[in-house]
């Protein structure tokens, strides 16, 4: 497939932020993506979320393994830089991305094979890692782009296109990076755009590592009768804990929910998750329950959705390794090289 | 007891010999042993120690051996004058191994049977455990001890002078003087048992010199970290591996030192121990991309995981640094011996059509320039730059020149386009080549509201970044890399020539580590009447000096520790030259190469009859 520019015509009419970007400017080529794909609804709800924020595209990186998934970054935020890395080392590069700019907003776009399968350690560690990053997995259960085999969170049982089952235990990456120290987990169904905004939303703000694991269906091979993944599969099992509104810090919240069904989480850089509860229990800020209880929902089958975890203090790897405020990559020779009378002295404690 | 060898037929040198201590692998050898050869250095007389250790961490054996050799021959030497037997376990390969007339120096608390001596050799027995058992109660102080005490008897035996002993143990503990006191006891404790009950001095002695002159000493892989930091490396990501790990380790200990900001204490470097090689290399690459110096430090078999990120950053045009400490083989068996074998797994490494820069250190020195050279050359390409040390230079400490620096040296970010360049209206094009040289702009993410962002990616693109699967594309692309590949070898550092004393038609290359014991063999070549003109290569590709070296000769010796030649491989396949004028001169045992070895393989072929390349074919 060949690079298809996208007509860009700006309509006068086209609602600008507070940055006089539109939609647009957070937009990027056509998608070459199957019509249908969840990945394309996820792509949208990242340029909506970006926008919404007033976020400077250029000050976001999105960077992706391989994969229809890591495809996607192509498709949204066409001015800001991309790497389409290999297939399965997302995590390496973006940490090292991060370490070299802690100024920029690191987005990771990822499939299920690209972090469950191959990727699986480089993902694990990134999380234990607490990298400051949106981490997405576009999560169909299947190979798309090499043609519909299972990936390691196709669920045990489950019927691939061609009439296969697969008996290999699924491997739920959301308890995993729960486990594994990340700040803020979440999970999603690219059907579920009124959930899904807001989330990507809280994990953009977020100061630390935030997993979004989101349900993505793939239309040619993993939307059948049989499948866990499909779009009707998961429409019916979804049992959503919370639906989350996302106010900056300059929006006033107005309480307009019975009070026990609301919560309001402030997060690090002021801005405010408000969640709509609807399991009442639910709590987001109990690692340990969390964990337990969405392996028993899980073991009854049912895909849990929502804000499932969210640290309001978070560090990150720069916090941890005591980094200076100034990216690394504006450091000058000053700041960097010892010089030569450093170098006289070291000499002459070597002889 | 002194078994005395006809004086007549013992060796009788001054500054010349080779002592190797035998002990066992975390007895507390180590720091004597350096103390040692320290002291030798002091007396202005060049030392070349060298480690040959197991893959262990306690109770096999080790051996710490040191050449001394006033005229400055830093290679091995095969043979042994002096052996201090420590190690009851290699008791007969030690024995073995001295030379006819050498030493022998022992533990002789419990006695040997006679048939364990050889008769050609000077036998130095002094019951060092007998004397510790009855100065210290403490087993912990008897083992540590007993080492100063060999050392203080060897001073007495080898004429070392005992003040420089004693600054040096100073040195040593400073700031822990309590300890002082008992090191600098036990080391006389030992010199007067020397000097009272064993002949002293013996034939091997040593004679304040001033040959080592302003020269320093230090690993290679200090040297190549410390390179680092004055390259302004930022960022480095590894995973441990022998012999490569001390060099992350010392890029720590020299960022501590000089990278702390004196008034908030934060950090101006990351260091992240990965989870493998793979993440390594991924999260130098990540770094790059994104502006900063970042490196990794491994060996061989990191180099086999490091492939396919290698592959994306030769044709994603990010630049990376990688510090290859060579070692023999696979993971299990030789990694503590050291090769030069993975020449031809960096030079062409990864998928597709690919070839990469690499940097041959010959000594710490070099280590250190090449090592800050680096980051300017990988900046500047934008592809990655491998530095080959080996363990040899890279873990062992070794006399080079002082490392100097000009304080007006700007590092070389090579192509990048700034916000005002862009703003300015210039013409951005990721895979454009403006210059004509293969080597195209790039922005860094986060540079522009609207202009100069692009995608990378591994697979075929156009010269904006915009993915293609266009043939003339992917070709032009291709080619843009050789031509690039060219520049690279116009940049990297020339080879260096040292020319026979006498017109030739031989010649040899060699590189890295091997340089040591190469000029030791040219000298005693040259006394034999063969003369060679020696060039050096420093880096590929290849400049075009080493074509001409090779079509000045009849007859290349291509001299490098690795069984497949691939150096000579290199120089046959780039730049097209027929093989059989290069003759190989291989050594892969996992011991350093040593001039005996050279001198014996150069000899056998230097007088075979040379064909002349149009008449080689029937
Ligand atoms: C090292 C390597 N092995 C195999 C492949 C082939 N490959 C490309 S994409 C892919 C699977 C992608 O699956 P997933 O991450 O789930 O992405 P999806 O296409 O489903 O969005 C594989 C195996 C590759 N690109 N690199
Ligand atoms: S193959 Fe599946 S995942 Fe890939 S684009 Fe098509 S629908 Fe999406
Ligand atoms: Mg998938």
């Amino acid at each position: 497939m060949t690079f298809l520019p996208k007509p860009k015509l700006h309509h006068p009419g086209l609602a600008a932020n507070t940055l006089g970007f539109t939609r647009r400017d957070y937009e990027g080529t056509i998608s070459t993506l199957c019509a249908g794909c969840g990945h394309d609804s996820i792509s949208a709800a990242i340029v909506h979320a970006c926008f919404e924020l007033d976020l400077p595209p250029h000050r976001i990186a999105k960077l992706s393994g391989i994969g229809c998934s890591s495809k996607t970054p192509t498709y949204f935020l066409g001015n800001s830089h991309g790497f389409n890395s290999v297939h399965g080392r997302m995590p390496s590069v973006l940490t090292g991305a991060n370490l070299a700019n802690r100024e920029l907003i690191y987005l990771g776009v990822s499939g299920d094979g690209d972090s469950a399968s191959i990727g699986l350690g480089q993902f694990a560690h990134a999380m234990r890692r607490g990298v400051n990053m949106v981490y997405i997995v576009e999560n169909n259960g299947v190979y798309g782009l090499t043609k519909g085999q299972f990936s390691a969170t196709s669920d045990k049982g489950a019927k691939s296109k061609r009439g296969v089952v697969n008996n290999d235990e699924a491997i739920d990456l959301v308890s995993m990076a729960m486990q594994l120290g990340a700040g803020f987990v979440a999970r999603s169904f690219s059907g579920d755009k009124g959930q899904l905004v807001p989330l990507i939303q809280a994990a953009l703000t977020h100061q630390g590592a935030a997993f979004i694991d989101c349900i993505s269906p793939c239309v040619a091979f993993n939307n059948h009768v049989g499948s866990t993944k499909s779009f009707d599969y998961v429409r019916e099992h979804n049992e959503a804990v919370n639906y989350l509104d996302f106010i900056t810090e300059r929006e006033e919240i107005t309480v307009d929910y019975a009070p026990g069904s609301v919560e309001v989480v402030k997060q690090h850089d002021g801005s405010l998750l408000r969640l709509r509860k609807i399991a009442g229990d639910y709590d987001v800020h109990d690692r340990a329950a969390a964990i337990s209880f969405l392996q028993h929902r899980r073991a009854s089958g049912e895909i849990v959705t929502g804000l499932l975890y969210v640290d309001q203090e978070p560090d990150d790897l720069h916090g941890y390794m005591n980094t200076v405020s100034t990216p690394f990559n504006e450091l000058v020779e000053a700041d960097l090289c010892p010089g030569s009378a450093a170098l006289d002295k070291l000499n002459a404690a070597l002889r | 007891m002194l078994q005395a060898l006809n004086a007549a037929n013992s060796l009788q040198r001054v500054n010349d010999f080779v002592v190797k201590f035998a002990n066992v692998n975390g007895s507390g050898s180590a720091s004597a042993n350096q103390l040692f050869a320290k002291s030798v250095l002091r007396m202005g007389i060049p030392v070349a120690p060298r480690n040959i250790f197991p893959s262990n961490i306690q109770g096999l054996p080790t051996w710490y051996e040191m050449r001394i050799s006033e005229a400055g021959y830093l290679g091995a030497r095969e043979g042994t004058d002096l052996m201090v037997a420590m190690n009851p376990q290699t008791w007969d390969q030690d024995i073995a191994s001295i030379v006819p007339g050498g030493y022998l120096f022992y533990d002789s608390t419990k006695p040997r049977p006679a048939s364990q001596f050889r008769d050609d050799i000077v036998v130095i027995g002094m019951p060092l455990t007998e004397l510790c058992n009855k100065e210290y109660s403490d087993p912990r102080q008897r083992q540590l001890f007993k080492n100063i005490i060999y050392v203080g008897a060897l001073a007495a035996l080898l004429q070392i002078d005992i003040a420089e002993l004693e600054t040096l143990i100073g040195e040593q503990f400073k700031g822990k003087d309590k300890l002082i006191a008992p090191n600098i006891h036990a080391l006389h404790m030992g010199r007067d048992y020397a000097l009272a009950h064993l002949k002293c001095p013996i034939g091997l002695t040593l004679r304040r010199s001033d040959a080592v002159g302003d020269r320093i000493s230090i690993e290679g892989n200090a040297a190549a970290a410390l390179g680092a930091v004055y390259g302004g490396a930022t960022v480095a990501a590894w995973y441990p591996i022998t012999p490569s790990s001390s060099l992350a380790e010392a890029f720590q200990k020299y960022c501590a030192r000089y990278r702390v900001d004196k008034v908030t204490g934060e950090n101006r470097f990351a260091i992240v121990q990965a989870e493998d090689e793979l993440a390594s290399i991924g999260m130098v690459i990540g770094a790059a991309w994104n502006g900063a110096r970042a490196f990794t430090a491994t060996s061989g078999p990191g180099i086999s995981l490091m492939q396919e990120f290698f592959g994306l950053a030769y044709f994603a045009e990010i630049p990376a640094v990688i510090f290859d400490v060579q070692r023999a083989g696979p993971s299990t068996g030789m990694p503590t011996r050291t090769q030069q074998c993975d020449l031809l797994a960096c030079a062409y490494a990864s998928h597709g059509d690919t070839k990469h820069v690499m940097l041959l250190p010959e000594d710490p020195h070099e280590c250190f320039t090449f090592g800050a050279l680096a980051f300017d050359l990988a900046d500047r390409l934008q592809t990655p730059i491998f530095v080959m040390l080996d363990l040899d230079i890279g873990m062992n400490e070794r006399l080079t020149r002082p490392f100097t620096w000009d304080d007006t040296r700007q590092m070389d970010r090579g192509k990048v386009m700034t916000a005002a360049d862009l703003e300015a209206g210039r013409e951005f094009g990721r895979y454009l080549d403006v210059d004509g040289d293969g080597i195209t702009y790039r922005t860094y993410p986060g540079t522009h509201p609207t202009r100069g962002s692009f995608f990378t990616r591994g697979t075929s693109k156009d010269r904006h970044a915009r993915y293609t699967e266009r043939a003339e594309a992917y070709e032009e692309n291709m080619q843009r890399l050789l031509r690039k590949f060219a520049t690279a070898a116009t940049l990297v550092p020339a080879p260096e020539v040292r020319a026979a004393r006498e017109p030739t038609r031989l010649g040899a290359i060699y590189y890295g580590s091997t340089s040591a014991a190469m000029h030791e063999a040219d000298d005693r070549l040259a006394e034999q009447g063969v003369h060679l003109d020696l060039m050096r290569v420093r880096a590929f590709p290849f400049s075009e000096e080493v074509r001409a070296f090779i079509e000045a000769h009849d007859k290349v010796f291509v001299v490098e520790q690795n069984r497949d030649a691939q150096l000579r491989t290199l120089i046959v396949n780039e730049l097209e030259i027929n093989p059989a004028k290069l003759q190989r001169v291989l050594h892969y045992d996992g011991s350093p190469i040593t001039a005996g070895m050279i001198v014996e393989m150069i000899e056998e072929h230097a007088s075979s009859t040379v064909v002349p390349i149009r008449r080689s074919a029937p």
